[in-house]
C-alpha cells in the first residue's frame, strides 16, 4: 500500500504557521537558519514517518513543475 | 608489548615439489596466508580436500588491523574449531557512547538478541586470528588432514590452462612451478594475482586519511565504544576509541586530504595529537601506527574460471562497520562447500558461478553500507555537514534521531535474496528472517545451541514434523536434525523458525544458509530443492 503525498491544501491556519516559520528564523545569520532549517526537515520526516510519502516529498521538492 | 607479528609462524622450508621433474598437481592452492586464505584452507582441508597455502610472508600480519569481529563470524569459526578459542580471548562489549563537539550526545546499550551462543561482536587483533587459523591448521594437519603452509613463497606468475592454473613461485632458493585444479586468490588489497591476470578492481576513493593507533595503556577508560564528531581534540574530524585484549587501544583519527603522511605517522607527531585525546596524565605505549585511505570497490566478477578471488583482493571496504575481514570470511564459508562438491564430481562446475552471484551481492551491501557510514562521518559537502550536524543535535534531547546517526553499521551476514541456489520459499508463516537465502539465526535449546547442529554438510532440519532420517539425491546425502516443541525451551525456535507456523522442514546449506523450507516433508519437493541448492539444474 502506497500512501500519497499530500499537495493540495492541508494546513490548520496556514498564515498564522507561515508567520511562524518567519518568526522562527527571525534575527538568525545564514549559518544557524541553515542548520535550523535542518533540524526542522528531519523533526518532520519523523513525524511522516512513511518512506513512499517522504520519497514524492523529495521528488516534489526538486522538480515542482512535475506532476 | 606483543611480539607475535615478530615471530615466523611457518617459516620458509624447501619441499619436495621444489625438485620434482615436471610440476607438482594440487587440488587446491590458496595464493596468502591472511585471515581468508587461512579460513578458506582450513575449511577445505577440514573436509577432506587437499589444500597448499602460499605466502610470501611467515608471520601474522602486521599491527591488529581489523579489530573488531561480528557474530557470524564467530560462528564460521565455531565450524571451523577455532570459535572457543577467540571467543575467550576476545573483549565483549555493548555500551557505544557518542560525542559531538564537546559533549556527550548520548549513549547506547546494543543489547543484543538473547539465545544465541555466541555474542554480537569481540573486539581482537587481526592477528590473534590469524594465529589461532594457524594453529588450527597444525592441529588438523596432526589430525590427517592435508594442508600445507609454505611461507617465503611468492607468487610471481599465473597461468590458466582451462582445466588447471599453473603458478610459478619464487623462493630464497629459486623459482619452481606447481598445478592446481583451482586457485583461491587471498592475496590482500594490492593482490598481485588480479594485476598479472589483467582484472578490474573499481570502485570509490575517499578522499580522507585517518591515523590508526594501537596504544599500551593502563587507563580507566570503561570497556564501551567511543565515538567524536568534531571534537576539541581534533577540531573537524572525528576519533574513535575502542578496547582490544592485553591493555590494548585502538584509536582513530580523522585527518583530512591534504596531509604529509610520512610526518604524520611519526611518534613525535602522534604522540601529541594522543595527548590533547587522552589528556597530560595518561601513560601510554606506541604499538602500531598506520595512516589509511579509504577506498570502496570490488572486482566485476570475483570468479574467473578457475582462479577464485577472496577477501580484500575480491573486494574492499572503508573500515567503518568492520565489514573488511569479516565479509571475507563469509566468502570462503560460501566458497568451501561448493568447490567441495565441485571437486568430488557431485556438482557442476557452474555451482562455482553461485559463489560470484552471492557474494558479489554481499560485497555490494557491504560497500552501500560503509559508504553511507563513510558519508555521515566525513561530509562531501556543506548541506551534507549541516543535515549531519543537525542530526548529531537532535540526538541529545531526541530519540528519533538517534538511529540516524552512522558511525559504522556493525557487519551482518548477508541474506542471499534472488540467489540461483534458492527455492520459493513455500513457509507462508515462516519468519521473514529465516526465508530462503537467510544466514541461519542460532536458537537456544536448553544446554545446547542449534548452530552446533548445523554446518559442513546439507542438513534437514524438521520442527514438530516427520521425515526420513536421511536422504541421498544425486549422490548428495542430507541428514535429518529433528526438533520440536520439546527443544524449545526458551520459544527461540518457534519465534525464528516457525513464526504462526505449526511445523517446517528446512533444508540448510553446509554454510548455514537456508535454501528451502517447506510446512512438512515432501519426498519430491525436498529432492528438486536439494538440486537446485547445489547447482545440477544449472548445467541442464
Ligand atoms: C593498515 C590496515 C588497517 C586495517 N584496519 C582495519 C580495521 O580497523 N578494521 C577492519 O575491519 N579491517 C581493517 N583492515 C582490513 C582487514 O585487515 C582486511 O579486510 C583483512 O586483512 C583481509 O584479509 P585477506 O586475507 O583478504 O588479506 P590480507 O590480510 O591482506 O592477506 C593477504 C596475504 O597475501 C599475501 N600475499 C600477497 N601477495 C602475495 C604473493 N604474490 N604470493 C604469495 N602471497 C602473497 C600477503 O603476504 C598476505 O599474507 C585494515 C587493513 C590494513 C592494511
Amino acid at each position: 500500500m502506497t500512501a500519497d503525498l499530500i499537495l493540495t491544501p492541508n494546513m490548520d491556519r496556514p498564515d498564522d504557521i507561515y508567520a511562524g516559520l518567519l518568526a522562527t528564523h527571525e534575527g538568525l545569520t545564514k549559518d544557524a537558519s541553515d542548520a535550523l532549517n535542518a533540524r526542522l526537515i528531519l523533526i518532520l520526516m519523523n513525524h511522516i514517518g512513511q518512506h513512499d510519502v517522504l520519497a514524492q516529498a523529495l521528488q516534489a521538492a526538486k522538480s515542482p513543475e512535475k506532476g | 608489548m606483543n611480539k607475535i607479528f615478530e615471530v615466523p609462524l611457518y617459516p620458509y622450508r624447501r619441499h619436495a615439489d621444489q625438485d620434482a621433474l615436471s610440476p607438482a598437481h594440487h587440488k587446491v592452492a590458496v595464493i596468502g596466508a591472511g585471515p581468508v586464505g587461512l579460513a578458506a584452507a582450513v575449511d577445505l582441508a577440514q573436509q577432506g580436500v587437499e589444500v597448499v597455502v602460499l605466502d610470501e610472508n611467515d608471520k601474522v600480519s602486521f599491527g591488529s588491523r581489523a579489530i573488531c569481529f561480528a557474530k557470524r563470524t564467530l560462528e564460521i569459526a565455531d565450524r571451523l574449531g577455532l570459535g572457543a578459542p577467540l571467543v575467550d580471548k576476545g573483549v565483549r562489549w555493548s555500551i557505544g557512547k557518542v560525542f559531538f563537539d564537546e559533549r556527550k550526545v548520548y549513549d547506547f546499550n546494543l543489547l543484543p538478541e538473547e539465545g544465541h551462543k555466541r555474542p554480537a561482536f569481540i573486539n581482537l587483533q587481526q592477528y590473534y586470528i590469524e594465529e589461532y587459523l594457524v594453529k588450527r591448521a597444525r592441529e588438523i594437519e596432526a589430525g590427517g588432514a592435508q594442508i600445507a603452509l609454505r611461507g617465503g613463497n611468492k607468487v610471481a606468475g599465473i597461468t590458466d590452462h582451462g582445466d588447471h592454473v599453473a603458478l610459478s613461485i619464487d623462493t630464497p632458493e629459486g623459482q619452481y612451478e606447481i598445478t592446481a585444479d583451482y586457485v583461491i586468490a587471498c592475496d590482500g588489497a594490492a593482490s598481485p594475482v588480479r594485476s598479472m591476470l589483467g582484472l578490474d578492481f573499481v570502485g570509490r576513493v575517499f578522499e580522507d586519511n585517518f591515523l590508526i593507533a594501537d596504544v599500551i595503556m593502563e587507563a580507566d577508560f570503561p570497556t564501551e565504544r567511543w565515538f567524536w564528531f568534531d571534537p576539541p581534540f581534533n577540531k573537524g574530524q572525528s576519533a574513535l576509541l575502542h578496547k582490544q585484549p592485553d591493555g590494548v587501544w585502538r584509536i582513530d583519527l580523522q585527518l583530512g586530504w591534504d596531509i604529509d603522511k610520512e610526518q604524520e605517522k611519526k611518534p613525535e607527531n602522534v604522540t601529541p595529537r594522543l595527548k590533547a585525546m587522552l589528556g597530560d596524565d595518561v601513560e601510554f605505549s606506541l604499538e602500531w601506527v598506520s595512516i589509511y585511505t579509504f577506498q570502496c570497490r570490488r572486482m566485476e566478477k570475483f570468479r574467473h574460471n578457475r582462479v577464485i578471488f577472496a577477501g580484500d583482493s575480491a573486494h574492499q571496504v572503508s573500515p567503518f562497520g568492520a565489514r573488511g575481514a569479516n565479509s571475507g570470511l563469509q566468502d570462503t564459508d560460501n566458497l568451501a562447500w561448493k568447490l567441495k562438491l565441485v571437486l568430488d564430481g557431485l556438482a557442476p562446475d557452474a555451482l562455482l558461478d553461485s559463489y560470484d552471484a552471492e557474494r558479489v551481492f554481499g560485497a555490494d551491501e557491504n560497500i552501500l553500507n560503509s559508504s553511507r557510514s563513510t558519508d555521515f562521518i566525513t561530509p562531501k559537502s556543506e548541506i551534507s555537514r549541516v543535515f549531519r550536524d543537525a542530526v548529531l543535535d537532535l540526538s541529545e534531547h531526541h530519540a528519533f534521531a538517534r538511529p540516524l546517526v552512522n558511525s559504522g553499521r556493525l557487519s551482518m551476514p548477508c541474506t542471499y535474496d534472488g540467489s540461483p541456489l534458492n527455492t520459493p520459499d513455500a513457509l507462508p508463516l515462516g519468519p521473514a528472517r529465516t526465508r530462503p537465502g537467510s544466514p541461519c539465526p542460532d536458537a537456544a535449546l536448553g544446554n545446547r545451541f542449534l548452530l552446533d547442529g548445523l554446518g559442513d554438510r546439507f542438513t534437514l532440519l524438521t520442527i514438530n514434523t516427520d521425515a526420513p532420517d536421511s536422504l541421498t539425491e544425486s549422490g548428495i546425502t542430507v541428514t535429518r536434525l529433528a526438533l520440536s516443541d520439546q527443544d524449545d525451551v526458551t520459544g527461540a525456535l518457534t519465534a525464528r523458525y516457525l513464526g504462526d507456523a505449526p511445523a517446517a522442514v528446512y533444508l540448510i546449506r553446509p554454510d548455514q544458509h537456508v535454501a528451502a523450507r517447506f510446512r512438512a516433508y515432501d519426498d519430491t519437493a525436498i529432492r528438486a530443492a536439494i538440486r537446485c541448492a547445489t547447482g545440477q539444474d544449472i548445467q541442464a
